[in-house]
């Protein structure tokens, strides 16, 4: 235990000295959050400017939503050149009772936003018709309420795609750094001949193992609390169920990352090689997280995703900062975390057997 | 008293389809220091590393204490500095010191001596809160050196141990070498400076994985009718 402790203790304090390793395992997980909430934040509240002729009845430019920006002509110009030059989004035109609409379509976000935005004037153009038709029938008859009154499961109005993201991208943060970092230490022990050292005595291959989860352990544990605070208190983000499990969950993925990390620094004899590995360990994880939407995809594709620690943390994380729920819906995803750090841990401990085999 | 501590039976070890070891028997004697010579590339690292038990022999045996290699427990028993320096090169000499110290399970005021001892052996005692990387290369090697004594180890075992280190201190260390000797230890050192060879009680000669001769410095000089070991060396790279 004392020896755990000490390999524990000079792993921290390895990585306290290194101060610009340190503060990119601090702080750039907080750089890139910043960046990504801003641009997912804008995103989803998308301004569109859209263009029509002059002569279009005043009653559907006031039903078009706020975020909507019309700019009406006089003539109706050329509307490949319009649309480059006036930087809209969509021209409207109406033919025969018939609205004819062209879209930019450069950015298809833009696109897609602008169509909802005209399917819903539409729609509100149409309803006040109705309302004047009843109004002017004779009688008791009255329209339909048509108010819409919606309710959120999860979340509320103000919900960004950034609010779905962000527990996955707390993970991956977690998961990235200590696998990158952790990786490179074991492949720097072993290359400056200390794990060499190290295993001449008669230290535990398992206490090495262990002692490093110990100090970097740490480590992930204030990574996780100087994300979650700064996203609470800067960025205004709700988590709604407990801190507690939001932990949990992080301590776990790092130990994931951690012994992973250490099992492929053993197939990597420099540091650039161990860098050759995010494509094939780091990439993936991002495509099945749960960030991009893979209902559609083919099953056999889909199978991928379980290999993959970040998918259960993933899970789990939105499972208690969504959904505000606790243990009994997460149990699963915690017990194959536990699973991959008993399995890559074992790794681990057999793989420096290259340097002493008892 | 001598008396064996270790030894290589018919030992053979391949790598792939390279032979780098054939046949060695080799034993080792507490009170003693035995010096493997031999030219680059003959063998004397893994001669050493496989007497640990840190690579695995082929054909034959290793034996410590008479427990065969590897035996983790053994370890304790055991110093051993490699050819790289293998420090921490962002903690001082004192958190590497203390880090293998208690990796060797020392602790209080025992690992406080030990520490002590060994950093004015190798002359650092004013540069323990100095942190390593600011070190030199000297320095850096005599604190490895420092490291491998730490807990007053049976068995040391050097692989050129005094490469970067001048002439004044190399032969302060020698001096420390010999005492140890002389306090029953039993030292297996590696060098290329055959002036240091000469030092050493008994001699192995490697060439090409084999022992091709062993004896004292003076049997050896004698046989070769060589002057120096230095010149025994070079006879045997003529012969070879």
């Amino acid at each position: 235990m004392t020896r755990l402790l000490a390999i524990s203790k000079k792993v921290a304090l390895e990585l306290f000295r290194d101060q610009r390793t340190l503060a990119l395992m601090l702080l750039a997980p907080l750089v890139v959050i910043t960046l990504m909430y801003f641009i997912f934040d804008v995103n989803n509240d998308m301004d569109v400017r859209i263009g029509m002729p002059d002569t279009i009845d005043e009653q559907f430019i006031e039903s078009m939503p706020d975020e909507v920006e019309v700019v009406t002509y006089a003539l109706k110009p050329t509307l490949s050149t319009l649309l480059d030059n006036d930087d809209l989004d969509a021209f409207i035109d109406v033919n025969d009772n018939e609205f004819v609409v062209t879209y930019h379509n450069e950015d298809p976000s833009q696109t897609t936003a602008a169509k909802q935005m005209i399917q819903a004037t539409v729609q509100n153009v149409t309803r006040d018709s109705a309302n004047e038709m009843f109004e002017s029938m004779p009688g008791d008859a009255t329209m339909p309420n048509m108010d819409i009154t919606e309710n959120y499961l999860y979340g509320d109005e103000d919900s960004t795609f950034f609010d779905k993201m962000f527990p996955i991208l707390m993970g991956f943060f977690v998961f990235f750094f200590v696998f990158l970092i952790s990786g490179m230490a074991l492949l720097k022990e072993r290359t400056m001949g200390t794990m060499e050292r190290m295993l001449a005595t008669s230290v535990k291959r398992s206490e090495v193992v262990l002692g490093y989860m110990g100090g970097y352990g740490g480590y992930a544990i204030i990574q996780t609390v100087i994300i979650v605070l700064y996203s609470i208190y800067l960025l205004n983000m709700t988590i709604e169920g407990s801190m507690v499990w939001v932990f949990v969950i992080s301590i776990l993925l790092a130990m994931g990352a951690l012994v992973i990390g250490m099992f492929i620094s053993t197939f990597a004899n420099t540091e650039f090689q161990m860098v050759q590995f995010i494509p094939l360990i780091i990439v993936p994880q991002i495509f099945f997280s749960g960030i991009i939407p893979l209902d559609n995809i083919s099953d056999w594709i889909a199978v991928i995703g379980y290999v993959f620690p970040l998918s259960y943390a993933g899970e789990a994380l939105t499972e208690v900062m969504i959904k505000g729920h606790g243990f009994a819906h997460i149990w699963q995803e915690l017990l194959v975390l536990v699973g991959f750090i008993v399995l890559f841990t074992l790794l681990d401990i057999f793989g420096l057997r290259k340097y002493r085999k008892v | 008293m001598t008396e064996k501590v270790a030894s290589l039976v018919d030992a053979d070890k391949f790598f792939f389809f390279k032979q780098v070891l054939n046949n060695i028997n080799l034993d080792i004697y507490n009170g003693e220091i035995l010096g493997l010579i031999g030219p680059s590339g003959s063998g004397k690292t893994t001669c050493i590393r496989c007497l640990l038990g840190m690579e695995e022999l082929t054909e034959g045996q290793s034996y410590i204490f008479e427990q065969k290699m590897p035996h983790r427990k053994t370890m304790n028993k055991i110093g051993y500095m490699g050819q790289e320096t293998a420090l921490y090169e962002s903690l001082t000499a004192h958190e590497n010191m203390t880090f293998f110290g208690k990796l060797k399970k020392l602790k209080g005021e025992e690992l406080t001596h030990e520490i002590d001892k060994n950093l004015e052996l190798v002359d650092l005692s004013g540069a323990r809160n100095k942190i390593v990387s600011q070190f030199s290369g000297g320095m850096k090697r005599r604190l490895s050196l420092a490291i491998t004594l730490l807990g007053q180890p049976d068995i040391i075992v050097l692989d050129e141990p005094t490469v970067g280190i001048d002439p004044k201190l190399r032969r302060s260390i020698w001096e420390q070498l010999r005492n140890l000797r002389d306090s029953d230890k039993a030292l297996v050192i590696t060098t290329h400076v055959m002036a240091e060879a000469e030092q050493c009680d008994k001699i192995a000669l490697l060439v090409s994985g084999e022992i091709h001769d062993y004896g004292t410095p003076k049997d050896l000089m004698n046989k070769y009718e060589a002057a120096s070991i230095e010149e025994v060396f070079l006879n045997l790279e003529v012969t070879t």
